[in-house]
């Protein structure tokens, strides 16, 4: 029988301090829901190794601000970044899907029974898929910050970001902050990744020089995902 | 150059827009309409639930596997998507349709049994969690490595899905215990 050893692919060690803990009491939530056994170590397989592959999406997904009859409310921003793998090397056609509140900081969905306006031309969803260099972009705008219900805190500005493939192993969803706001400091869900340098890197780089002159800023968001890229 | 990782954050309650398109828990075809994967067609569901027992909602179960003859992404069957989510209801509830994976290689001259790899995202999650669904009646279990590694009996029970019928298809079970008596095991990737 063959050997199914293929040594090469197995990952590095893990950085544990990249990634909050399960459980942090400031963010309550967390108190029930966090496993209370240590997760068992998994010697990766071909199942971890492997993942979903994605054709290039359609045009202007990536698009946030042409979703509506006219333009959204707010600061007009462009995010820019690589996906990369830990060797600093390119993942191409990973799936990269965003998120976010409006500029009032109001969610389109039904849960979100805050006192705030919607923005009839802003959904607040879009993707693209990484192209050779790893490059993804988005044009959206600066969302809002919110209060967290029954909370004395509030959420600074964040987009969702959830990066699929190529890997069970290097699959990721986080959240991107803007450089200088206050909220930062106490923010339940930032400050759950307790290495500073760690969190520091889910903040985006602000970088007007990736915007389109006179209509938007830019910002820079480089995504580091777990693992190698495949050759 | 060498980059350090990015940390995970909460997916929070609002994803649905973003992340869950039509017959994204559908595995058992590529595209929706689109030809029928081979193999034979199965249905998992289950609940998940905290260290209270209570259901929790709008968690994301995101599902990879094998195909049917056991490989996987694009060495595999064409029609079959390998990559699937559901999201759970007010009752904790999520389902998903599939085919019956193959086992697949393991380490070294081993065999895996057939195995659901799922990732569990929500809100109070700060990071996924990460365990296997495997199925109940399979004598490949027994020399399975992952399972095998396992020593507390009760804890790797938790792996094997639950048979609910034996008609067609079959449906499993597998429920998720996030934390407390029965918790799921859970892997540290
Ligand atoms: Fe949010």
């Amino acid at each position: 029988m063959a050997n199914h050893d293929t040594g090469e692919r197995y990952f590095p060690a893990d950085d544990e301090t990249a990634d909050p803990p399960y459980l942090h009491a400031d963010y309550g939530s967390t108190v029930k829901k966090s496993p209370a056994r240590p997760p068992i170590p998994l010697e990766h397989t071909i199942t971890e190794l492997t993942g979903p592959v994605f054709e290039a999406g359609q045009a202007g997904e990536n698009d946030l601000t042409q979703q509506g009859g006219s333009l959204p409310i707010g600061e007009r921003i462009d995010v820019r970044g690589r996906v990369l793998d830990e060797d600093g090397n390119p993942y191409a056609g990973a799936l990269v899907e965003m998120w976010q509140a409006n500029a009032a900081g109001k969610y389109r969905h039904l849960n979100d029974g805050r006192d705030a306006p919607l923005d009839p031309n802003f959904i607040g969803a879009g993707r693209c898929v990484t192209d050779a260099d790893g490059a993804y972009s988005f044009k959206t705008i600066r969302p809002g910050a919110y209060p967290v219900p029954d909370s004395e805190w509030w959420r600074p500005a964040h987009l969702h970001f959830s990066v699929t493939g190529p890997s069970v192993v290097a699959r990721l969803i986080t959240q991107m902050y803007f450089p200088g706001d206050p909220l930062l400091g106490a923010d339940a869900i930032y400050k759950s990744i307790a290495d500073q340098e760690a969190r520091e890197r889910l903040i985006a780089r602000f970088a007007p020089e990736l915007g389109e002159r006179g209509r938007s800023l830019g910002y820079e968001f480089d995504i580091v995902l777990r693992g190698r890229a495949r050759d | 150059m060498t980059r350090k990782r990015t940390g995970s954050q909460t997916i929070g309650p609002f994803f649905n827009v973003a992340l869950l398109r039509e017959d994204d828990s559908d595995l058992t075809r590529r595209t929706p309409g689109g030809p029928q994967a081979e193999g034979e067609v199965i249905e998992i569901r289950g609940r998940v639930t905290d260290g209270d027992g209570a259901p929790c909602p709008s968690v994301l179960v995101e599902a990879w596997q094998a195909d049917a003859a056991g490989h996987h992404g694009t060495e595999g069957d064409p029609n079959f998507a390998g990559f699937g989510r559901a999201v759970t209801d007010n009752d904790g509830c999520y389902q998903l349709a599939t085919v019956m994976p193959g086992p697949v290689p393991g380490k070294g001259n081993s065999w895996q049994a057939p195995h659901i790899s799922l990732s569990l995202f929500g809100s109070g999650l700060l990071k996924r969690v990460t365990t296997r669904a495997y199925f109940p009646d399979q004598d490949m279990n027994t020399e399975d490595p992952v399972l095998s590694a396992i020593s507390d009996g009760s804890v790797r029970s938790t792996l094997i899905a639950k048979s609910l019928n034996s008609g067609n298809p079959r449906k499993f079970e597998f429920n998720i215990v996030l934390q407390g008596p029965g918790e799921t095991a859970f892997f540290d990737l």
